[in-house]
């Protein structure tokens, strides 16, 4: 490596000084403090601030034909889950980070609205929304879309292996589902808390004696939603040694292998929790404007028919065309279980404190 | 900079220019840490328009607050040990021995560092898991897979910076010793070890704070069942809101990430300091042979994670092909990102140059300033507090500093939150500790006769600098450039809070793709995380390179 060390001392000050100036115009070249600022740029022209999600995505085109339409250029800022979204809101009420919200989601409205949030504003309801309203709150979030949070099996597994796949949350503790199940954290994930939510739902009081059949029966509780879906589910990835999942009623749209005629997967749609997504117009906007503007434009049916396939969620607003993919794959719960905003917000820490006690011993 | 370092100078002055010095990076911990932090723990001691301090000590009371501190710092101290286990023979024999491929290993090792622990944390759950190859150990979801986990990642801080003072370790007196009889396990522990002591202790320190506030990597291969203060933290304010056990957990920590701080602090200056001649690397002998072998299991443990995510991302429908690296000039299926992830690895190198940048600045001004010889106790203290309080940021909660970002620095003078330059002032401050921790242990070693030499020949105070310091230092300073770069190219943390929709960097768009359906898009996420590493490794290489020609040299 070093058999033509350089010896002359002034060659080596010369690398040296041309090592130094190398790393200088290395780091100088490619900066962004030299590159342009597009919100500097747009400054004063209107601009709506959405802040929401890190799984919040739009088609550009779409975006585009908001700016059009009405005028204004949306600038997405996006941190975290809808945990962290909640939280960001709440500690910025003071001074909100943007105009308009979009991501709050049932499991977590009471806490914002609670928190004074929102500003009021009550646009009329495209057809069908209204469903999904909250009973407390309708006059300040607008449902925006809906998916739900289902139990899914490997179909081939079962095939397979020749047993009968569970249906509902009682069979999941059977013997014959020993070790076979895999679900995200409710402390750490959102699908995770929804399965808590759904097990509150079925089982009242109860849900704790349940928590722990399934915790007998060999249930694995892991981090995150792709840490089960890819690490630990059979369809997942190429590891994956569980068949039964916790994950959404839209999952079965993506296995299906190429050239076939049906999904490998499937929800259990007796296993379902409800998630609805808000979008409110924020207490103290520069631009409220443009943020009505906006939460008006979420509920256009071209926007919600973009929403499957850039956020992975079902429109709330009836008659709008699904993919043919999701119209065909993904069947939706009828009776999905819900829970109480109200009973959420008053109960949420006790019963994660209880899950987190049940699962940690 | 005084005129006349050597004599004639009153303290007072001399302190007053210390002082003067001091400004611009206790300026910069101020606004950027300082501020925030403050921000969000103050909310959780205010409780409805008043002072809470009761509350907030009752937090400390219960008793998962004393399991998740325990768990914390046992964690934190055998993911320290076996980083230093693994780390120190390799810094050994790829600093001082002629092994082939040297320059090739010592930039691989560092990779790692930079991968974003979503991914990595997958890879090992691959592993590890029920069907993985390692299966049969039982270790998903333990504790002995979370210190693995750590390990994994801050051996390449200890092969890095103990390295760099290894490589300018004058060999004589081991040679000394050596012909007096010493065994080689003498010389190692008579004579090499004490003069590393510092450059040790420095490594370990950060390799501590880095364990003790690690974040996905506890959560993903400790399943729930283990809680560390950082984890903690984050599930007391996103998940329950709960800012005052939250700001009590904070306060926590920094009173023992402090208390660490100072206890590494009286080490460091209780040893003496690495002499610099710069030798060139020797050919193995058979008493390297552990430090070889050493080195070989460290490769093997950091290698088989890494191949393992390079298998996964050749894997297209179960067959082998290149489509997902294809794919990386697109979105995604289902439009799963924003923008290509070739555009953000523009982005990604864009704010890891300015974030070097800034790092480097800093981290130099403070190295020299902390390591110029005290002539009082005052100045002596005051130096080593400054050496203390740059290592603060890496001891707290990235949740804490991301949110007190957003509710301290949201109005003027300092309204700098919907700021495209967040982002690289956040992964500086994670950088600088790196930077200031690769040059200290080389510049202390200076002896600072050398200056006082060139300063009775007439050289001025920036000719000494040049002529003394310099010549040191610009290989450490090289190193430590890499490695900020590195940190900053993998930094993840900070900048999910703070990056920007439209300017994503690689690992914010590897965490989207990983979250989002689809087997393309996880795909995606495993070849663009194979690119980051080969990115970091490209340019930990050329950092190598440019070394080369000087090597020995001096």
């Amino acid at each position: 490596m070093n058999t033509h060390a350089c010896t002359s001392p002034r060659l080596t000050t010369f690398h040296r000084a041309t090592a130094l100036a190398l790393t200088g115009a290395l780091l100088g070249a490619c900066s962004l403090l030299g590159g342009e600022d597009k919100a500097a740029e747009a400054g004063g022209a209107s601009e709506v601030v959405l802040v929401t999600h890190d799984s919040f995505s739009l088609p550009e085109e779409l975006l585009a034909e908001f700016r059009e339409e009405y005028g204004h250029e949306v600038v997405v800022r996006s941190s975290g889950d809808a945990g962290a979204l909640s939280a960001k809101l709440a500690l910025t009420k003071e001074n909100p980070t943007g105009d308009v919200a979009f991501g709050v989601d049932n499991t977590f409205a009471s806490r914002v609205l609670d928190e004074g949030v929102f500003a009021p504003y009550d646009p009329p309801r495209a057809p069908g929304a209204g469903r999904y309203e909250l009973p407390e709150g309708s006059d300040r979030l607008t449902p925006v879309d809906v998916a739900a949070v289902c139990v899914n099996i490997d179909d081939t597994w079962f095939a397979e292996q020749d047993v009968a796949p569970p249906r509902t949350l009682a069979d999941l503790t059977k013997p014959a589902y020993r070790d076979l199940m895999v679900t995200p954290a409710a402390s750490t994930s959102s699908p995770g808390m929804a399965f808590l939510l759904t097990t509150v739902a079925a089982f009242g009081e109860e849900w704790p004696a349940y928590w722990s059949e399934l915790l007998d029966n060999g249930l694995k509780v892991v981090d995150g939603w792709s840490d089960a879906y890819y690490t630990d589910f059979t369809q997942g990835g190429e590891g994956g040694e569980r068949p039964i999942v916790v994950s959404y009623d839209s999952s079965p749209a993506f296995t299906v292998p190429e050239g076939a005629e049906k999904s490998t997967t499937s929800a259990l749609l007796e296993t379902c929790f409800q998630q609805v997504e808000y979008a409110g117009v924020l207490k103290g906007a520069a631009n409220p404007e443009g943020a009505r503007d906006l939460v008006a434009f979420l509920q256009e049916p071209k926007t919600q028919a973009a929403l499957p396939e850039s956020m992975y969620v079902f429109p709330v607003v009836t008659g709008v065309d699904l993919p043919e993919d999701w119209a065909r794959y993904a069947a939706r719960p009828e009776d999905p279980y819900t829970v109480d905003p109200a009973d959420i917000a008053t109960n949420r820490d006790k019963w994660l404190q209880q899950w987190t006690d049940l699962t940690t011993e | 900079m005084t005129p006349h370092p050597a004599s004639g100078v009153r303290p007072p002055r001399r302190l007053l220019v210390l002082g003067a010095l001091a400004t611009g990076p206790l300026l910069v911990l101020g606004v950027f840490f300082v501020l925030p932090v403050a921000a969000m723990v103050g909310r959780g001691f205010v409780v409805d328009g008043h002072l809470d301090v009761p509350g907030v000590l009752q937090v400390l009371a219960r008793p998962r607050v004393g399991r998740v501190l325990a768990f914390t710092l046992g964690s934190a101290l055998a993911g320290t040990a076996l980083s230093l286990l693994l780390g120190l023979p390799a810094a050994y024999a790829l600093s001082r021995l002629a092994l082939p491929g040297r320059a090739v290993l010592r930039a691989a090792l560092l990779v790692p560092f930079v991968l974003p622990t979503v991914v990595v944390g997958v890879a090992f759950r691959q592993l590890l898991g029920e069907s993985g190859p390692l299966g049969f150990l039982g270790l998903d979801g333990t504790p002995v897979a979370i210190v693995a986990g750590l390990a994994f990642f801050n051996a390449a801080v200890v092969i890095r910076s103990v390295g760099a003072a290894w490589e300018g370790l004058d060999p004589r007196p081991g040679e000394a010793a050596a012909a007096l009889g010493a065994s080689p396990w003498q010389v190692l522990r008579t004579v090499t070890l004490p003069a590393l002591r510092p450059a040790i202790v420095s490594a370990a320190s950060v390799v501590f704070l880095f364990c003790a506030t690690a974040f996905g990597i506890v959560l993903v291969l400790g399943g729930v069942r283990y809680a560390t203060v950082e984890t903690e933290i984050y599930l007391l304010t996103t998940t329950l809101f709960d800012l005052q056990a939250a700001a009590a957990l904070s306060v926590l920590q920094l009173v023992l990430i402090t208390a660490l701080l100072v206890l590494t602090g009286r080490t460091r200056n209780g040893a003496t300091t690495v002499s610099r001649r710069a030798v060139a690397p020797r050919r193995p002998t058979r008493h390297d042979l552990p430090a070889m072998a050493m080195t070989g299991v460290l490769v093997v443990f950091v290698a088989t994670p890494l191949v393992t995510l390079v298998v996964g991302s050749l894997r297209v429908g179960g067959e082998w092909g290149l489509g997902n690296y294809r794919a990386l000039s697109g979105t995604g299926e289902d439009r799963a990102l924003l923008v290509p992830v070739t555009q953000a690895l523009a982005t990604s190198l864009r704010t890891a140059a300015d974030a070097t940048t800034m790092a480097l600045v800093l981290g130099l001004v403070l190295a020299v300033m902390v390591t110029r010889r005290s002539h009082t106790r005052a100045e002596r203290r005051l130096r080593s507090w400054l050496d203390g309080l740059f290592m603060l940021p890496l001891g707290v909660s990235a949740v804490t500093l991301g949110f007190g970002f957003l509710i301290a620095l949201d109005r003027p003078p300092v309204d700098l939150r919907d700021s495209a330059l967040l982002v690289p002032i956040a992964q500086a401050l994670v950088a600088l500790p790196l930077v200031v921790r690769t040059l200290v242990p080389v510049l202390a070693g200076l002896d600072d006769r050398q200056r006082q030499a060139a300063a009775s020949l007439g050289a001025g105070a920036l000719r000494s600098f040049l002529t003394v310091d310099v010549p040191a230092v610009w290989k450490p300073l090289l190193a430590a450039t890499g490695f900020a770069f590195a940190a900053s190219l993998g930094e993840f943390g900070a900048t999910s809070f703070l990056a920007r929709e439209e300017n994503p960097t690689v690992p914010v768009v590897i965490f989207r793709l990983i979250g989002n359906p689809g087997e393309m898009n996880y795909g995606m996420a495993l070849a663009a995380s194979v690119v980051l590493a080969g990115v970091t490794a490209v340019v930990m290489l050329a950092v190598e390179r440019l070394r080369v020609p000087a090597v020995g040299a001096f």
